[in-house]
């Protein structure tokens, strides 16, 4: 059923058209600054861990005390630094924190040689990166595959050995993939804490140290089930460029990384999140990590049925960042949600012409379906229906991962029977509808695919006048979730600097230059690819 | 008069269980989930299902009878007493008594993150077919958001004269949220304002005798309407303004 509804093709054009000029024009602001998280991702990518005596990151601490020096980069002082001194990164760094080398304005005599040795170490640093996603597709060649859709879900105990033994029961239970929600307001530290952490509220630490326990453990469960096990967190708020550094040296498969979330949802500042994007999401591309964008949140605000549209206008405006930022299109996962309330007449109807609308938008695209919210009951029951609609018009509308909702939504974190008992449910309506797409298909001219050209055409006018007004001009109005946000207002403004036009930083074009291809492949799971061995 | 549970009969005290226990599924699993409702004082224990839902733990359903049962007479508590005022009623009330508009300021303190039921009883659009308070004319609202700290919720608050304060409050690991709304209250009365505003925390695992007992004037859980808040914060903003 992939073109099952007769869609305005000239819309979807003027859609992608007028997306396109909207992140251009928000790739010159890009282009023109950095900001202190772009610049500390660079230093962790030359291998710099760790924190001073009261746990300030390193990286923290030598861009703060190069902030004179940031309008040209970080790293031609800092390499300049390490070529002075004889030093390793780490050492230069550890210098730094200890007051006993200082970073300074790079003389034209010593430039070349800190350039050069500059592009080397970020080409080190990239390798590095490669080296991992290599590892991913090695293990998941031997491991094997999940089917799509994948099966994903959250855990969050605040302890990283409680989450991995919650992820590890989940996996067994059917999930593929396992997402680590972060401990509340993290996206508002404007540092990355280090090591392991047992303590959190509503979720876990982000921290390099958690990501190799939980990748470690998930490794483990995927080897005993046969099926590589996915692990995703968060590339959002003010460290999106440093988290996605980490993610890609710890081999985390997804990360939460949307061009504007923060800004919406967490007031941060609008000018700091774009070019934070950016370097976050050419990291992810390189990495082979599939990057989650977060509309879905977007009608937790505003109304479902009457906004729903804004989530599809986002949807191409979060495709033309990521495309630009070097992803690829399977590794783009566009997160859409349309929930809207139960009570309504036909609400699974509405539901599915909009899940259909985005699954056609974006072929190629796997997509990101997110699970009622909010309007699910205490009556676990119920919920339990409600969610059980939701993954059929998952399954019926061919969403790629899907977030599971829990009958316990509104309740509390999912207990460890809530995330079995969801599981459950998904892989009773999935399995049994399998094929119900391809037998069926939709009335020409009826309510579904009305509604779908219905919010097509709004989502087209929205984009035309975006890029009328600016988007800037258009998260002041509130556009997008019925939020309002000021360019000059929101947390992390002050870390955001206009380069300099010697501005160097060899790590975007490293980047860039020569990356792989494509997504791991592997063989189907567990039982099958053992039995295809066994013939051979 | 006791009443128990029904399930098909009068007095047959039925009541239907689902738990997880820590151990490995065996032969005796059914037993073990059996015996330990018979420990809680059920008798005529059904196991429905007994599965493993991984290596270390086992997911049961059952039934049971009790023969406990409760007077609903003798159960006394500090309930919120709203007299039931509809949409129009409220704008109305304000109007008449006290001739101004009614001022509100709401946020989700703190570290808290989540927006969704603060929205749900100010935005504009509100929840489950009731108007938000920033649809009432008669009131000037101001949702501030998620992540507000305690001393920007109430400089706002003075700033606009506000009448009431709401607050809401969704995480609550470790609680983390009774220690968010005592630090509201302590600031409020470190500041000497306590009395200038009517103070209503909601959440998930709000009631009003919790907010009571932590200095709030009142406290609404889940499934609160917004028509629920604007009919308290009218009739006791009114009743204040009548004493005065």
């Amino acid at each position: 059923m992939n073109d099952a509804l007769r869609l305005n093709d000239a819309l979807v054009d003027r859609a992608h058209a007028a997306a396109d000029a909207i992140a251009d024009d928000i790739q010159q602001h890009i282009d023109k600054h950095t900001t202190d998280t772009t610049e500390r991702a660079t230093l962790r990518l030359l291998g710099i861990a760790g924190v001073n005596e009261i746990d300030v990151p390193l990286v923290n601490v030598v861009v703060e005390q190069a902030r004179e020096l940031l309008p040209g980069g970080i790293m031609r002082p800092f390499v300049d630094l390490m070529l002075r001194t004889g030093t390793g990164a780490q050492q230069a760094a550890e210098g730094v924190a200890a007051g006993e080398l200082a970073l300074m304005e790079v003389p034209g005599e010593r430039r070349g040689a800190a350039e050069a040795r500059a592009e080397e170490l970020a080409h080190e640093g990239v390798a590095r990166i490669d080296a991992v996603r290599r590892r991913r597709n090695e293990l998941v060649a031997a491991t094997g595959e999940a089917v799509k859709p994948y099966l994903y879900v959250i855990v969050a105990t605040g302890n990283i050995y409680e989450d991995a033994a919650q992820a590890k029961a989940a996996a067994r239970a059917g999930a593929d993939v396992i997402a680590v929600i972060r401990t509340t307001a993290q996206s508002l530290l404007d540092y990355v804490p280090y090591g392991e952490t047992t303590e959190g509220f509503g979720g876990t630490y982000a921290t390099q140290e958690n990501f190799r326990l939980m990748r470690a453990a998930l490794d483990e469960v995927g080897a005993e089930l046969g099926r590589y096990i996915r692990l995703c967190n968060y590339a959002s708020g003010l460290c999106m460029p440093e988290i996605a550094t980490m993610g890609a040296l710890e081999r985390l498969d997804m990360m939460l990384n949307d061009s504007m979330y923060g800004i919406i949802f967490r007031n941060i500042n609008m000018k700091r999140t774009f070019v934070d994007q950016y370097l976050s999401r050419l990291i992810n591309a390189r990495a082979g990590i599939i990057i989650n964008t977060g509309e879905d949140n977007y009608l937790t605000t505003a109304d479902a049925f009457e906004q729903g549209f804004t989530v599809v206008s986002s949807d191409f405006i979060n495709q033309a960042f990521a495309l630009r930022a070097n992803l690829e299109p399977w590794q783009i996962g566009l997160g859409h949600a349309f929930e809207i309330d139960p009570a309504k007449p036909d609400q699974v109807v509405y539901q599915i012409a909009d899940a259909q609308l985005v699954r056609q938008l974006f072929p190629g695209y796997p997509l990101k379906y997110m699970p009622p919210t909010k309007y699910m009951p205490g009556d676990i029951f119920h919920g339990h229906i409600i969610d059980g609609m939701f993954n059929f018009t998952g399954i019926f509308t061919g969403q790629e991962i899907m977030l599971l909702g829990m009958l316990t939504e509104a309740l509390h974190t999912p207990l460890l029977q809530d995330r079995y008992l969801s599981i459950k449910n998904a892989k009773y309506v999935f399995e049994s509808c399998r094929d119900l797409a391809n037998e069926v298909t939709f009335k020409p001219g009826g309510m579904i695919e009305q509604r779908a050209n219905d919010q097509l055409q709004k989502a087209v006018e929205q984009l035309e006048e975006v890029h009328d007004i600016g988007l800037f001009e258009a998260l002041s109005r509130g556009m997008f979730a019925d939020v309002k946000r000021d360019p000059t207002s929101g947390r992390g403004g002050e870390g955001v600097v206009e380069v300099a036009a010697d501005y160097f930083n060899p790590l975007f074009a490293a980047l860039r230059d020569g990356r792989m291809s494509g997504a791991p492949e592997g063989p189907p799971p567990g039982g099958q690819a053992a039995d295809a061995e066994g013939s051979s | 008069m006791l009443v128990r549970p029904y399930g098909d009969t009068r007095d047959d005290g039925i009541i239907q269980f689902s738990f997880t226990l820590p151990i490995a599924y065996s032969i005796k699993a059914p037993d073990v989930g059996k015996q330990f409702l018979e420990k809680l004082g059920f008798h005529t224990v059904g196991i429905a299902e007994c599965k493993p839902i991984d290596p270390e733990y086992t997911f049961y359903v059952a039934y049971g009878r009790t023969d406990a049962g409760i007077d609903p007479d003798e159960v006394k508590g500090d309930y919120l007493e709203v007299e039931e005022m509809d949409y129009y009623a409220i704008n109305a009330l304000i109007k008449a008594k006290l001739e101004r508009k009614l001022g509100v300021v709401g946020a989700s303190i703190e570290s808290d993150a989540h927006t969704v039921g603060i929205d749900a009883i100010m935005n504009m659009k509100g929840f489950a077919g009731n108007y938000g308070l920033e649809r009432y004319p008669e009131m000037d609202a101001l949702n501030m958001g998620s992540q507000i700290p305690c001393a920007q919720l109430l400089r706002t608050a003075l700033e606009r004269d506000a009448d009431a304060i709401l607050v809401s409050q969704i995480v609550t690991q470790k609680n983390i949220h009774v220690q968010h709304l005592t630090q509201l209250i302590e600031l409020l009365e470190a500041e000497g304002v306590r009395e200038r505003f009517v103070i209503v925390v909601g959440g998930p695992r709000i009631n009003n005798a919790f907010a009571k007992e932590l200095g709030y004037d009142a406290g609404f859980g889940p499934r609160t309407t917004p028509l629920e808040v604007a009919a308290f914060l009218a009739q006791e903003v009114v009743r204040r303004h009548d004493e005065a």
